[in-house]
């Protein structure tokens, strides 16, 4: 098998007596999408935190095309091709939904210290920005204020700007929350084509987007994880049905 | 055309209409009081850089525009004394001169303050330009060489090439070039890639850095900028006023700014134009009734902060669109 994107090595992170993150490690390969799967409570958030650098970990490696990014901030993370969704929407409220992906293709073409062309007449930046919102069919809505959006284009502005910035690797933090049974399968089937774009690393609570998605599913329960595998493998585990998925699966 | 943009034009045909009708009737009090309009209104322009684009609530500008007015009283008090400026540097009473001096002087001190303060954000921000900015105010009280707590006179106005500087409506009309100058760079540099960065360093830092742009990096250039173009309004204001002094660095000042653009609508392209008229229109006029008109400033300012956000262009133009 060929080397890991992204390779966690003993992860922690406590606050005060609490192991959020209690020697964690993982690996996410080319071609796969690893789901991040466990109680709320887990640690999965904390985790996707520290992997895309708005969290410091208190010890462990982070290893990303090869290169320990432990020390890096956020933002490096993201040139280096780390490219994160939010649990919860994070996007630039005032802005159109177009100017949220055009930030992110600026961000990808280079220095955001130019200060003279006009972003709004650059077709460098409204034309690839117009192109990833209609692959998220969100072109219809490109000149709508991000904060006028609905909860699932919202989610769907997210995932434009992830795609926008040509990552390496995807940290998607539950895309599909809050998102509908009819959103969620179409997301679905939209992330399924992903993974050969870059891997993914998904945290998500939806089982059957995880089940029809996952190459490898890790299990974290109290901050630590008690199995990976495939998803077959995770499915007949008695020590995952017992701590999570209970009569689900 | 918006309706901002015709409210812009006529705030700006008014500005400049009104000193040439006071020139004409032989009223030259009311050109030096546009000139103070003006001149203020670029020093907020400066801050609403900071402030309206940046969401950076600095509370120690008055430490550029000081520093502006001292560069500009120390050089001509060393030219009109024929005394070089510091080993062998030669003073200058030309105001281009000057302004290069003020606006690299203030973005050089603005680096190092921006680079501490950026690290702390909300109330420590305020905090921490406010403590910085009174620093420079007591260090120039303290420091006798250039008047102390008497500040600087200067015996004439700076000159400039091919302008009669000492009568009042030429330097008018240099003042606004050099206001109207500044709104056209805010105007642009906001439509840029590095305006695009900074309004959304304001809306929501976590989003900038998530796409990999350093919110730091360009507050802190914005920061500079934005005490550059503030200090350049300080040397202004010296030459103005022919005087330069501590009030100009003090917190007062710094409130006085904030105040502008609060006024005439936070972020806005011509913002702390309407707040440098609405302010100076109301200490002249409620200034000659009562001594007190502060306090009905203060109301006003109450009504606006409670009722509109937007400030006066708020008010005459409209909810703000971005494309």
């Amino acid at each position: 098998m060929s080397e890991p994107v992204l390779e966690i090595r003993d992860l922690r992170k406590s606050f005060g007596a609490l192991k959020a993150t209690d020697g964690v490690s993982l690996e996410l390969r080319p071609g796969q999408i690893h789901a991040l799967i466990g109680p709320n409570g887990a640690g999965k958030s904390t985790l996707i935190h520290q992997i895309a650098g708005s969290l410091k970990a208190d010890s462990g490696s982070i290893r990303f095309l090869g290169e320990d990014i432990s020390g890096l901030d956020m933002a490096a993370r993201a040139r280096l091709g780390l490219a994160r969704s939010f649990q919860i929407s994070s996007l630039a409220q005032e802005f159109s939904a177009l100017r949220n992906v055009m930030l992110a293709v600026q961000a990808r073409q280079g220095s955001s210290f130019r200060f003279f062309r006009q972003v709004t007449s650059d077709r460098d930046l409204t034309e690839p920005a117009m192109a990833m919102l209609e692959r998220v069919d969100l072109a219809a809505r490109a000149h709508v204020p991000a904060a006028e959006l609905s909860h699932g284009e919202r989610r769907q502005l997210e995932i434009a700007i992830a795609l926008a910035l040509s990552p390496k690797a995807f940290l998607f933090d539950e895309p599909m929350a809050g998102m509908g049974p009819e959103g969620s399968k179409r997301l679905t089937s939209f992330l399924d084509g992903l993974r050969h774009e870059a891997p993914m690393l998904l945290v998500e609570h939806d089982m059957d987007a995880v089940f029809a998605l996952a190459d490898r599913i890790s299990v974290l329960v109290y901050g630590r994880i008690i199995a990976t595998g495939t998803v077959d493998e995770i499915r007949s585990d008695p020590d995952v049905r017992r701590a999570y998925l209970g009569e689900a699966a | 055309m918006s309706r901002e943009t015709t409210v812009n034009l006529l705030l700006a045909l008014l500005l400049l209409g009104a000193p040439l009708v006071a020139a004409g009737m032989g009223e030259p009090f009311y050109v030096t009081l546009a000139t103070r309009v003006v001149v203020l209104a670029l020093a907020a322009v400066g801050l609403n850089l900071a402030l309206g684009s940046g969401g950076l609530l600095s509370f120690g500008h008055a430490a550029f525009f000081g520093l502006g007015g001292y560069v500009a009283g120390i050089l001509a008090t060393h030219a009109f004394n024929g005394e070089p400026l510091f080993a062998g540097i030669p003073a200058t009473t030309s105001m281009p001169l000057i302004w290069i001096a003020a606006v690299a002087v203030a973005g050089l001190i603005a680096l190092p303050i921006g680079a501490i303060s950026l690290r702390t954000s909300g109330v420590y921000f305020i905090m921490i330009t406010l403590a910085f900015a009174q620093m420079i105010y007591y260090f120039a009280i303290s420091w006798p060489a250039y008047g102390g707590e008497d500040g600087l006179s200067m015996s004439v106005r700076n000159a400039f090439p091919g302008v009669n500087t000492a009568k009042p409506l030429p330097y008018f009309l240099i003042c606004y070039a050099a206001l109207m100058a500044a709104l056209l760079l805010f105007r642009v540099v906001e439509g840029s890639r590095f305006g695009s960065a900074l309004q959304a360093a304001r809306q929501n830092g976590i989003r900038l850095a998530a796409v990999g742009i350093a919110p730091f990096n360009i507050r802190l250039v914005a920061f500079a900028a934005s005490a550059m173009i503030t200090g350049f309004a300080g040397a202004l204001y010296a030459d103005l006023n022919r005087f330069v002094g501590p009030s100009m660095l003090s917190w007062h000042m710094s409130g006085e700014l904030i105040v502008l653009i609060i006024l005439g609508g936070k972020g806005r392209l011509f913002g702390p134009v309407a707040g440098a008229m609405i302010f100076v229109v109301f200490e002249y006029v409620l200034g000659g009734i009562t001594e007190r008109w502060q306090f009905f400033l203060g109301l006003i300012l109450l009504g606006i902060v409670l009722f509109a956000r937007g400030g006066l262009l708020g008010l005459l133009s409209g909810k703000p669109r971005h494309v």
